[in-house]
């Protein structure tokens, strides 16, 4: 399959490849990893006249902590997440998820940035960020702007992403430390998209009980939902059965998942509770009070 | 389309060409370079059959734009022998163990494992598993794929091959 013809622009600077994409208007389309996009474009269902490759931009890499927060720019790709120390340490859940996206090879060349910032329902990375709480570092040509990643998805591809916006850094308030974690993924094999799938941030007091906790579901709606009607159910508790199935069902209630190859809409939203409450188990076995 | 000047390295020797910004990496190594080693196969980005190791990276050429490789070290199976000509001990493990039948997903398997072994020595079945997951086979059931890589792991290392208890 051969995409349609493009011009190709490798911009070094933020600055410039805001410039080219206002420049150049509709025609335009940034490029990440292009796992999503290049796929689309060898089907020609996405035929830009231009791709601004990000790649080149130096200031949309890397990872690094900044007060309590760590921030990680856009074209930070999964390989480079999953082999992050700093990560792996302060918010574990991020390697975790991403070693259940895609493959390796696919992995050495996604960037988070094109995970969370394409508005794909079946991405895994941003209902994490829900779960996480996290804000999305916005640049265009009249300046920069942040959004919350709660408020940032509309609809299945559609976000706050203004035309000739690019989506810049990810930052991500640290989680208390001896916090538990979990993201459970339900796929038919490796590189499949989430039949459904749940994240989950928690933290325990010293009598067991559910200090705080934060819930993101992936694909079982036509954006990732923040499930905070299932979790605000879970303070309190002990993660008793009773609770937990409460909270599952609080959880189900706001799924609105699709009918596809991966199952019918009834049997997604039962799956994303199942994940849910699986995910609740090994988030609290971490947990240190 | 006008096309576009790129320059970059290719088992070792450096290629000058231009290509249209639109061509696929696995089409520029095929067509223009005549390196039919890594092959087409899904066409999706799902099988493997096309991977290429670039600048330290295992990536899908079927999924690469050529002018995105533009400064980059690329290595296809071509590349893989040894200085000498002798197989490398990836090349030599699939042959040892049978790691083929038809053999249309082994250049990208073998390169695969190439930068998986550079990133770990020593492997379990699991990681090995793991990390070859992105390339697929139809003929093996991949027994003899894991054998072949833990043939060359333990070639690269010094140390004699045992193969695992059935």
């Amino acid at each position: 399959m051969i995409p349609g013809p493009f011009a190709y622009h490798h911009p070094t600077s933020v600055k410039d490849a805001l410039a080219l994409l206002a420049d150049l208007g509709d025609e335009a389309r940034p490029l990440a990893g292009g796992h999503s996009l290049i796929p689309m474009m060898k089907l020609r269902l996405a035929t830009p006249g231009h791709l601004v490759d990000l790649a080149g931009v130096a200031d949309l890499k890397g990872i690094r902590a900044e007060g309590g927060d760590i921030v990680i720019g856009a074209m930070t790709t999964q390989h480079e997440l999953v082999g992050s120390d700093l990560l792996a340490q302060k918010i574990p859940i991020l390697r975790e998820t991403s070693l259940l996206i895609a493959d390796p090879q696919v992995r050495y060349v996604g960037t988070l940035g094109g995970n969370v910032a394409n508005g794909d329902p079946g991405n895994d990375m941003p209902a994490v960020m829900l779960c996480l709480g996290a804000t999305y570092h916005v640049s265009g040509k009249g300046g920069d702007r942040r959004v919350a990643a709660r408020e940032f998805y509309q609809g299945a591809y559609f976000t706050a992403l203004e035309p000739g916006e690019i989506l810049s850094a990810i930052r991500i308030p640290v989680p208390v430390a001896g916090h538990g974690h979990a993201y459970q993924k339900l796929k038919r094999k490796i590189g499949d998209y989430a039949t459904a799938a749940a994240a989950v941030v928690l933290t325990l007091k010293g009598g067991g009980e559910v200090a705080s906790c934060s819930i993101g579901l992936t694909n079982v709606a036509e954006t990732p939902l923040w499930a905070e009607e299932a979790a605000n159910i879970l303070v309190g508790s002990r993660l008793d059965a009773a609770t937990v199935k409460q909270a599952v069902a609080a959880a189900e209630a706001i799924t609105s998942p699709a009918s596809d190859q991966r199952g019918p809409a009834q049997y997604r939203t039962k799956m994303a509770g199942v994940m849910l409450a699986r995910a609740l188990t090994r988030a609290k076995a971490r947990a240190r009070p | 389309m006008a096309k576009t000047q790129i320059s970059m390295t290719v088992n070792g020797a450096a290629v000058d060409a231009l290509v249209e910004p639109r061509t696929l990496l696995i089409h520029f190594l095929r067509e223009q370079l005549n390196l039919t080693g890594p092959h087409i196969g899904c066409d999706t980005s799902h099988c493997g059959a096309c991977t290429v190791d670039l600048d330290g990276r295992s990536v899908k050429s079927c999924t690469m734009f050529a002018v995105q490789a533009t400064g980059a070290d690329i290595r296809t199976i071509e590349g893989m022998a040894n200085a000498d000509g002798t197989l490398h001990a990836l090349q030599e493990g699939f042959r040892e163990m049978h790691g083929l039948q038809c053999g249309f997903c082994t250049p990208g398997m073998i390169v695969r494992a190439y930068r998986l072994l550079q990133e770990n020595a020593s492997p379990s079945e699991e990681e090995i598993r793991f990390g070859i997951s992105g390339n697929l086979c139809r003929c093996t059931g991949y027994q003899n794929i894991v054998k072949a890589i833990q043939y060359a792991a333990a070639k690269l290392n010094g140390v004699p091959f045992q193969e695992a208890a059935e």
